[in-house]
């Protein structure tokens, strides 16, 4: 159909953006991860696994790695507790307004994540907005420093930044739900509850898988809420990562833990997609 | 407006046994757009009732009241003494078959018919033996594990009446099933459906805007016209005395004369025939089938009242055992004309033709911003020589 000029010229710069930009840097990474830093600081390079057998020795690589992940199971919980009402309300109960609603709900992602980040910052401090009303209202007396550079503040930060993103594929997947069935199934007997569960919910699971999976992955590859909010008890994997390629100048070993992420990543979003595909009737 | 050959509501009382549904005096407005006006109408137990209408008569959101999807924002529904219309769908003894089936795609065909059962909590053994009972009904018992997306359209349309009827409904909503089918398998389906209906007895009301599907299926058709009820009446009776002359246009095909009537004798143009009209203008509606070549009815020997005119034949069409004439009776007035297919002189010659004066039908004018275009099929001289 096209000529074979025109398919090289709309195929090769992307092909090249990517081999250039994502496959040679993966590459470089998954070869540093094999190489080690010798005793005068230059990286050798000699091959071996002693990055991969630190990672899993050193308790520090690993528990930070388990409680990113803790962190990232919570802010896909919370998300998709606050994005799936709301995509279900926007969906079938919005009316008119719905287009409104939804603009409501996409404006925050043009906002900066930083500027967000460190709003959650100002809320949360120590002389923050939150422990001023808390003291204004004498719920205290002196301001609660346990709120700021925490685990639940980056949870919480996290799940700000993220339920839009858990919020778009389940409103997308509501809405391609057509509005017959459920008119079908109210006709057939069933509540609107035993129809939400029955119909909409089922129908939905590709949306929800994907939500959760977006903000799961998002979340656990975060390094800014955790250096921002965090403090030394919300540290998580990808800070490690940054102090390793930066600070502590050892990056086989931050390749290492990379391309563990990497790799869980990948599979996370495998698994999802084929579930994903399971529950597609389309 | 509305002209029902049935009982107007003459009493508050409920209706009597044989009637099932009652709708009284419905209206439903979208905004400023009126969608029905006044509509009532009373249904009997085990009747198989068309709503018939063009779209944007309302018929589908007729249906919609009766399913539960909309309220009436006037009027009420009965059944069988209950009040229906403040009911939520899910508490109507009623199931409704929708346009596009409306099949749970997440479901395999079996869970789609036994939703309904296993909602009302039926046991196990009960829903398993209805679903096979009703799947063999529709004829589609090797179809029960596949899931709706590997099934055809006529099979996805079974499945959707047997989902419906497994419940054993007092009433049965069908929302132009049949029109998504192409045409051989929707006269078969005409047929089934017709003999499941006599077979379950229960009543049924059919939503199309397919005048042949009305006559083939109904025991009554309701003609809506712009949200108002225009004729209730059997498909005999409406074809055969229609009485408006959009019900004439548009169950069947029709000539629609507009005669002046004296002392007993109506004239349109050349044509001049008796009725018991009193004097004025009077539109009739002549069937193109009452009108035959004069040779013919001469020789088997002609009623004593009918009437014939002279006419020339202006078109011919052949429709395989019939065929439509359009021919200009001497005054310039054109009619069609349905008879049996044969030759005919291809001369320029007047022949004549007669109709009995019993088949040419009062029927009221209806205004006729609507109407269905008058081409050759359809009327000779409508209203629009006023």
């Amino acid at each position: 159909m096209f000529s074979r000029a025109y398919r090289t010229a709309i195929t090769v710069p992307p092909l090249v953006w990517v081999a250039v930009f994502l496959l040679v840097p993966y590459l470089l990474m998954f070869c540093y991860s094999f190489w080690s830093v010798s005793e005068s600081g230059a990286i050798a390079h000699s091959w071996n696994l002693d990055n991969y057998h630190e990672l899993l020795t050193k308790p520090v690589y690993w528990q930070t790695l388990l409680r990113s992940m803790w962190i990232a199971a919570r802010v896909m919980f919370f998300s998709m507790l606050l994005g799936y009402p709301l995509a279900y309300f926007l969906s079938f109960h919005a009316g008119g307004r719905k287009d409104l609603y939804y603009q409501l709900v996409i404006i925050p992602l043009w906002v900066s994540y930083l500027v967000r980040a460190y709003a959650w910052k100002t809320i949360l401090g120590t002389d923050g907005v939150l422990n001023t009303l808390l003291q204004y209202v004498h719920l205290t007396s002196h301001p609660l420093d346990s709120l700021l550079y925490s685990p639940f503040a980056v949870v919480l930060t996290l799940t700000h930044i993220y339920t839009p993103f858990t919020f778009l594929p389940i409103y997308a997947a509501l809405e391609h739900i057509p509005r017959n069935l459920v008119e079908a199934s109210h006709d057939l007997g069933a509540t609107p509850a035993q129809t939400f569960w029955r119909v909409i919910f089922p129908l939905s699971i590709p949306g929800v898988l994907a939500g959760a999976t977006f903000a799961f992955v998002l979340s656990l590859g975060d390094f800014l809420a955790p250096l921002l909010l965090g403090g030394p008890s919300g540290i998580m994997i990808s800070n490690i990562v940054v102090s390793l390629f930066g600070a502590a100048y050892n990056w086989p070993l931050g390749a290492a833990i990379s391309l563990c992420m990497l790799a869980l990543v990948l599979a996370l979003i495998f698994f999802s997609e084929r579930l994903e595909k399971k529950w597609s009737f389309s | 407006m509305a002209t029902t050959t049935e009982p107007g509501i003459a009493s508050k009382n409920q209706p009597g046994s044989a009637s099932l549904l009652s709708i009284r005096s419905v209206a439903k407005h979208f905004g400023k757009n009126i969608v029905l006006r006044d509509i009532s109408l009373e249904i009997a137990e085990g009747e198989f009732l068309t709503i018939l209408g063009e779209s944007g008569s309302g018929k589908t959101t007729l249906l919609r009241i009766l399913a539960g999807f909309e309220h009436p924002t006037s009027g009420e529904v009965w059944m069988q003494g209950e009040r229906l219309d403040t009911e939520p769908p899910y508490r109507r003894r009623v199931n409704t078959v929708f346009q596009h089936y409306a099949l749970f795609p997440h479901m395999t065909v079996e869970q789609n018919v036994g939703y309904g059962l296993a909602i009302a909590k039926r046991p196990a053994a009960e829903i398993e033996s209805r679903v096979a009972e009703a799947l063999a009904k529709v004829k589609m018992s090797a179809c029960a594990k596949s899931k709706p997306s590997k099934i055809s359209g006529g099979q996805q349309q079974r499945i959707a009446l047997a989902r419906a009827l497994v419940n054993r409904p007092r009433l049965l909503l069908l929302d132009e099933p049949l029109s998504a089918l192409d045409a051989n398998l929707r006269r078969q389906m005409q047929v089934e459906l017709k003999a499941l209906q006599r077979e379950v007895g229960i009543t049924f009301i059919f939503v199309t805007h397919d005048q042949d599907e009305a006559m083939v299926m109904s025991d009554r058709i309701a003609l809506l016209r712009a949200g108002e009820l225009e004729q209730v009446a059997s498909p005999r009776e409406i074809y055969n005395r229609p009485a408006t002359s959009y019900t004439a246009q548009f169950i069947g095909h029709t000539n629609l004369l507009r005669a002046e009537v004296r002392q007993g004798t109506a004239t349109c143009g050349a044509l001049k025939w008796p009725t018991s009209l009193p004097n004025g203008a009077a539109l009739f509606s002549l069937r193109p089938e009452c009108i035959r070549p004069a040779t013919v009815a001469s020789a088997t020997g002609s009623p004593g009242n009918a009437v014939r005119f002279r006419a020339k034949l202006r078109d011919q069409a052949f429709h395989g055992a019939t065929e439509l004439l359009r021919v200009e009776s001497d005054g310039g007035l054109i009619l069609t004309i349905r008879t049996a297919s044969r030759d005919l002189p291809n001369s320029e010659a007047p022949l004549q033709f007669e109709f009995s004066a019993a088949d040419a039908i009062p029927v009221r004018a209806t205004n006729s911003s609507s109407n269905s275009s008058s081409g050759f099929h359809s009327g000779s001289q409508s209203e629009d020589g006023v």
